[in-house]
C-alpha cells in the first residue's frame, strides 16, 4: 500500500471519529446548559473548550450559541466539527482509489451539505446539526465496514479511528474529573459516549462515578471503551507488522506503547481506578500522541518536497 | 418568414436572426426537418414539459456535486456543467471518424519514431528541419529512447469540429496528456440514471470499459521482461484541474495513483514508497507535462517530477506513457503538414481533412493573413485552453495592429484559420432549448496491436450565446455523446452478450424464496391487543 494513502486513511479514520465524538460531546453539553439553570454557561463552556484543547478568544463571554459557533461551525478552529469534516473530505479526495466510491460520496455529500445544515441549525437549534454529523459518521463507518477489503487500508482506517476514540473518551472523562462522585454530570458522560443504554443494562441503573469511569475505561465488551479501542488499535498494528518478532516482544515503538497502555488498564484493580484518575488520563493522552508519532515514523515515510536547484548532469 | 413550429421547447430555435445562423445544426435541417440521427430523441423530448426537464437538470447537477465530479478552475472546485440533451452520431458517421482517427494515430506514431530516431523525413526534404527544431515541445532529451513495444501515443484525443456543410474536420491533435475521458464515462453514467427512458429508445454504444482498454495498452507497453507489470498513474496532485480524472482512471484500472514524491529512482530503476518498503514500477501513465517530469534533464525547479526518470526510461527499465516529446507531433504548425506526413509514411490521403490554415512563418501566407486579418481566427501555436486566440471579426483595429506586431516578432508562433461556424446542437439554457456550438474530442488508445477508439467522446459546448470557444476554462459545458449501434450488427456484441447461464432453460436461474424470521400470528396479535 502506498505510504501516502496509508497516511490519508489513518487520518480519515481520525477526523471522522473526531467529528462524531465532538458532536456527541457538544450535543450533551449544550443540552445540559439549556436544561440545568444552576450551571454557569461561561464557566462550563470554558471547561469544555479546555478539555477539547481549544484556546478561547480573549474576553469572550460564552453561551450556548457562541459555544456551538466556535466548536461546531468555526472553519478556522482546527478542532471544530466543520474543520474535521473538511479535513476528512480532503484526505479522502486525495486517496479516492483506496476508498470505495460509496464512502467518498458519503463524505462528499456531507461536506456539501454542511453549509445548509448549519443555516438550518442556526435557526432551529444545534441538535439538528449534531445529529446530522453523527448520522453521517455512522453511515461512513457502515459503508467502510461493508465495502472495504480487510487489507492494510482497512487496518490503517480502523487504527486511526481507534486512536482518536481513546483520545476523545479521555477528554470526555477529563471534563468531569472535578465533579463529585454522585454528580448528575456522569450521566451526560455516558450519553456523550452513546453508552447510556448499555451501561444501564450492565449495572442495572446503579449510577456512580466509579462505575461510569470503570465502564468507559475498562469495559472489555463496549466498543467505545478506552480498553476496547486500545486493543483494537493494537490488533491493527500487529496485523500490519508483516515480520513480527515473536521472541522478545514488541519491536515497533507504536505497538509497545499501545501494549503497555492496554496492559496497564487490563491488570488494574478496579478500586484504584478513581485514585489517580487525572494522572492516568494525562498519561493516556500522552500515549496517544506518541503512538501517532511512532506510526507515522514507521509507516508513512513522509517524503519532503524536494526542490532541485542548479541541477547538472556530470 | 415565420419560424416553423417545432414544439414549445424549441420555440424560436431556428430563428434566422440568431448569431451564426449559417452553422450546421445537427438536429434540424435548414428546412426544419429532423435529421435521422435525432428522430427518436426529438420525439421523446419535444412533448415534455419544461418543469420536467428542469427537474432532471437539477437531479443531474446534484448527482455531479455529490459524486465530486469536478474540475478545478484557479483553485476552485467546480462541477463540470453537463447539458441534458445528448449529442447523437449515427453508426456510419462514426465509422468514418474512427477510420480517420486511426489513420492519423498510425501516421503520428511513425512520425515520432522517425523524428526521435533517424529523422528520415527531414533528410528526404519532406519537412524543413527548422520546423522540428524550432518546436518548443521537441525534446532532444528523448532522442534514442525506444519504447519496448514501439508505442509512443498510448492515449490521444483528436479535436474535431463540423463545418457549415456538416463535414468533420480536425481542429487539432492532442498527443501529450489529453484529458476529459472521465467526463465521457461519468456523463453517461449520470445520464442513464436521470433519463432512463431515453436510453430505452436508443441503442447507444457503451463507453464504460475505457479503463480496460487503457490498462491493456499500458501493460502491453511494459518491457518484455516484466512478467506482471506494475502500472501507476502519476498526477501533479490534488490541486490540478484534472485531478478527478486521474483518480477515476487509477481507481477503474485498480492501480496506484501516485505523486512525484511517492516515487524515486535508484540505479536507473524507479521505485514506489509503500508501507512495506520499496516496489519497482514498470509503467508510468503520467499526467504531468514533459517539462516537469525530471528535474535532472528538464525543468530543474520542478517539484512534481522524479529525478532520474529519463535515464531510467532510456535504460529501458521504465516506460513513460505518453512518451516524452510527443508535443512535436501535435504542434499547430506541424499540423498543417499533416497531408504530407500521411503521404510520406502511409501513402494515403487524409480521411479527415484539416481546417484550412495559413502559416504565418511562410512570407506569402503571412502577407495574405495580414491582408485579411479582420476575417480570420489567429491562434498561438503554443496555446491551449482557448487562451490567446483572437477572432478577427470581433477585434478592434487597435487589437489587430498589436496582433500584427506580435506576429511579425514571432512568425513561428502563430497560425490563422478562417472562422469555422461550429455545428450547433440543442442545449438547455433557462427554460428553452437553444442552438449552441459544439466540438468533439474522441479518445484513441493504442496498445501496440490495435488502435481502439472509444465510441463517443467528449462533446464540449460553448454556453454563452454565439460563442465559438468551448473550453471548460472559458465557460464551456459538456454533453453526453451517443454513438448509435448499427441496426443489424453481428459485430457489436457489446450490447447483447449471452449471460453466464447461457441460453439454457431459465429454470437454471430460479432461486429459493427469501427466508423470513418468526412472526406473531394474527390470533396471537389479537390476544395481545385485547389485553
Amino acid at each position: 500500500m502506498l505510504a501516502r494513502n496509508a497516511e490519508s486513511l489513518y487520518w480519515i479514520g481520525r477526523y471522522v471519529e473526531r467529528a462524531d465524538d465532538t458532536a456527541r460531546i457538544l450535543d450533551v453539553s449544550v443540552h445540559q446548559l439549556l436544561e440545568d439553570a444552576t450551571v454557569d454557561p461561561d464557566r462550563a463552556s470554558r471547561q469544555l473548550l479546555n478539555v477539547l484543547g481549544i484556546t478561547p478568544p480573549k474576553d469572550a463571554q460564552f453561551d450556548v450559541w457562541s459555544l456551538t459557533e466556535l466548536v461546531a461551525y468555526e472553519k478556522d478552529n482546527p478542532a471544530s466539527i466543520v474543520a474535521s469534516v473538511n479535513s476528512a473530505r480532503e484526505n479522502t479526495r486525495g486517496a479516492r482509489e483506496v476508498v470505495s466510491s460509496e464512502m467518498w460520496e458519503c463524505l462528499n455529500a456531507m461536506w456539501n451539505a454542511v453549509a445548509e445544515r448549519q443555516r438550518y441549525a442556526r435557526t432551529m437549534g444545534p441538535h439538528a446539526f449534531f445529529s446530522f454529523v453523527e448520522e453521517r459518521a455512522a453511515m461512513f463507518a457502515g459503508l467502510a465496514d461493508s465495502t472495504m477489503s480487510r487489507d492494510d487500508g482497512w487496518r490503517f482506517l480502523v487504527l486511526g479511528r481507534s486512536v482518536e476514540r481513546v483520545d476523545m473518551i479521555v477528554r470526555l472523562l477529563l471534563a468531569r474529573v472535578g465533579d463529585k462522585a454522585s454528580s448528575p454530570g456522569w450521566v451526560t458522560v455516558l450519553r456523550s459516549a452513546g453508552a447510556h443504554d448499555t451501561y444501564l443494562r450492565t449495572y442495572r441503573g446503579a449510577l456512580d462515578a466509579g462505575r461510569v469511569v470503570q465502564f468507559l475505561l475498562l469495559d472489555r465488551l463496549f466498543p467505545r471503551s478506552v480498553f476496547h479501542a486500545l486493543r483494537q488499535a493494537e490488533a491493527c498494528l500487529e496485523q500490519l507488522d508483516h515480520q513480527p518478532s515473536v521472541r522478545v516482544g514488541a519491536r515497533a515503538e507504536a505497538l509497545r506503547l499501545l501494549g503497555r497502555a492496554r496492559s496497564d488498564l487490563e491488570f488494574l484493580k478496579p478500586h484504584d481506578l478513581l485514585e489517580d484518575l487525572p494522572k492516568r488520563l494525562g498519561a493516556l493522552q500522552k500515549t496517544v500522541r506518541d503512538v501517532g508519532d511512532a506510526v507515522s515514523k514507521q509507516y508513512f515515510h513522509s517524503a519532503p518536497w524536494v526542490a532541485w536547484t542548479n541541477a547538472e548532469v556530470v | 418568414m415565420t419560424a416553423p413550429r417545432l414544439g414549445e421547447l424549441f420555440n424560436g430555435y431556428l430563428d434566422p436572426e440568431r448569431p451564426h445562423a449559417g452553422a450546421y445544426d445537427e438536429m434540424f435541417t435548414a428546412e426544419s426537418g429532423v435529421r435521422s440521427a435525432y428522430k427518436a430523441l426529438y420525439e421523446s423530448i419535444a412533448p415534455s414539459q419544461v418543469s420536467d426537464l428542469t427537474a432532471r437538470a437539477e437531479a443531474l447537477g446534484r448527482a455531479f456535486v455529490d459524486q465530486g465530479i469536478t474540475f478545478s478552475l484557479s483553485g476552485q472546485e467546480r462541477p463540470f456543467p453537463l447539458d441534458l440533451i445528448p449529442r447523437v452520431l449515427t453508426a456510419s458517421e462514426w465509422t468514418r471518424l474512427e477510420r480517420g482517427i486511426v489513420q492519423r494515430v498510425r501516421a503520428m506514431e511513425m512520425f515520432l519514431a522517425d523524428i526521435y530516431g533517424d529523422a528520415q523525413i527531414i533528410r528526404d526534404g519532406v519537412l524543413p528541419r527548422r520546423l522540428i527544431t524550432s518546436c518548443e515541445h521537441f525534446h532532444r532529451e528523448a532522442a534514442g529512447i525506444n519504447p519496448p513495444n514501439g508505442v509512443r501515443i498510448h492515449v490521444s484525443g483528436v479535436d474535431l469540429v463540423r463545418d457549415e456543410q456538416g463535414t468533420f474536420r480536425v481542429l487539432e491533435d492532442n498527443l501529450r496528456c489529453p484529458s476529459g475521458v472521465s467526463y465521457v464515462m461519468e456523463n453517461r453514467r449520470t445520464m442513464a440514471r436521470v433519463f432512463p427512458d431515453l436510453f430505452a429508445r436508443h441503442r447507444v454504444r457503451a463507453v464504460g470499459d475505457y479503463a480496460v482498454h487503457l490498462l491493456r495498452a499500458l501493460r502491453n507497453a511494459a518491457a518484455a521482461n516484466a512478467a506482471d507489470p506494475n502500472v501507476v498513474v502519476l498526477t501533479p496532485g490534488l490541486a490540478n484541474s484534472a485531478y478527478f480524472e486521474h483518480s477515476l482512471l487509477a481507481r477503474q484500472m485498480g492501480v496506484e495513483l501516485v505523486e512525484g514524491r511517492d516515487l524515486f529512482c535508484r540505479d536507473n530503476l524507479v521505485y514506489l514508497r509503500t508501507t512495506e518498503g520499496e516496489r519497482q514500477v514498470d509503467v508510468i501513465y503520467r499526467r504531468i507535462d514533459d517539462d516537469f517530469l525530471d528535474p535532472v534533464h528538464l525543468r530543474p525547479d520542478s517539484v512534481l517530477g522524479i529525478a532520474g526518470l529519463i535515464n531510467a526510461a532510456r535504460a529501458g527499465n521504465v516506460v513513460i506513457a505518453n512518451a516524452v516529446g510527443n508535443g512535436v507531433a501535435d504542434d499547430k504548425l506541424v499540423y498543417t503538414y499533416m497531408p504530407e506526413i500521411l503521404q510520406y509514411y502511409l501513402d494515403e490521403k487524409p480521411l479527415l481533412p484539416n481546417v484550412d490554415t495559413f502559416r504565418c512563418w511562410l512570407p506569402d501566407e503571412r502577407a495574405h493573413v495580414f491582408d485579411e486579418l479582420d476575417q480570420l481566427v489567429v491562434k498561438p501555436v503554443e496555446g491551449s485552453g482557448g487562451y490567446g486566440i483572437v477572432f478577427g471579426p470581433d477585434a478592434t483595429p487597435k487589437e489587430l495592429n498589436s496582433l500584427r506586431k506580435r506576429i511579425r516578432n514571432n512568425p513561428r508562433g502563430w497560425i490563422a484559420q478562417p472562422v469555422v461556424q461550429l455545428s450547433t446542437v440543442p442545449t438547455k439554457v433557462g427554460d428553452k432549448l437553444v442552438p449552441r456550438h459544439v466540438d468533439l474530442r474522441p479518445f484513441a488508445v493504442n496498445d501496440g496491436n490495435f488502435i481502439f477508439v472509444l465510441p463517443g467522446g467528449l462533446t464540449r459546448v460553448a454556453l454563452p450565446e454565439g460563442s465559438l470557444i468551448v473550453n471548460s476554462s472559458q465557460g464551456g459545458g459538456s454533453k453526453d455523446t451517443w454513438v448509435l449501434a448499427p441496426k443489424s450488427s453481428t459485430v457489436e456484441r457489446e450490447l447483447a452478450e449471452p449471460g453466464l447461464a447461457g441460453p439454457a432453460a431459465p429454470s437454471a436461474m430460479d432461486a429459493l424464496a427469501a427466508e423470513q424470521g418468526p412472526e406473531l400470528t394474527s390470533s396471537q396479535q389479537q390476544q395481545q391487543q385485547q389485553q
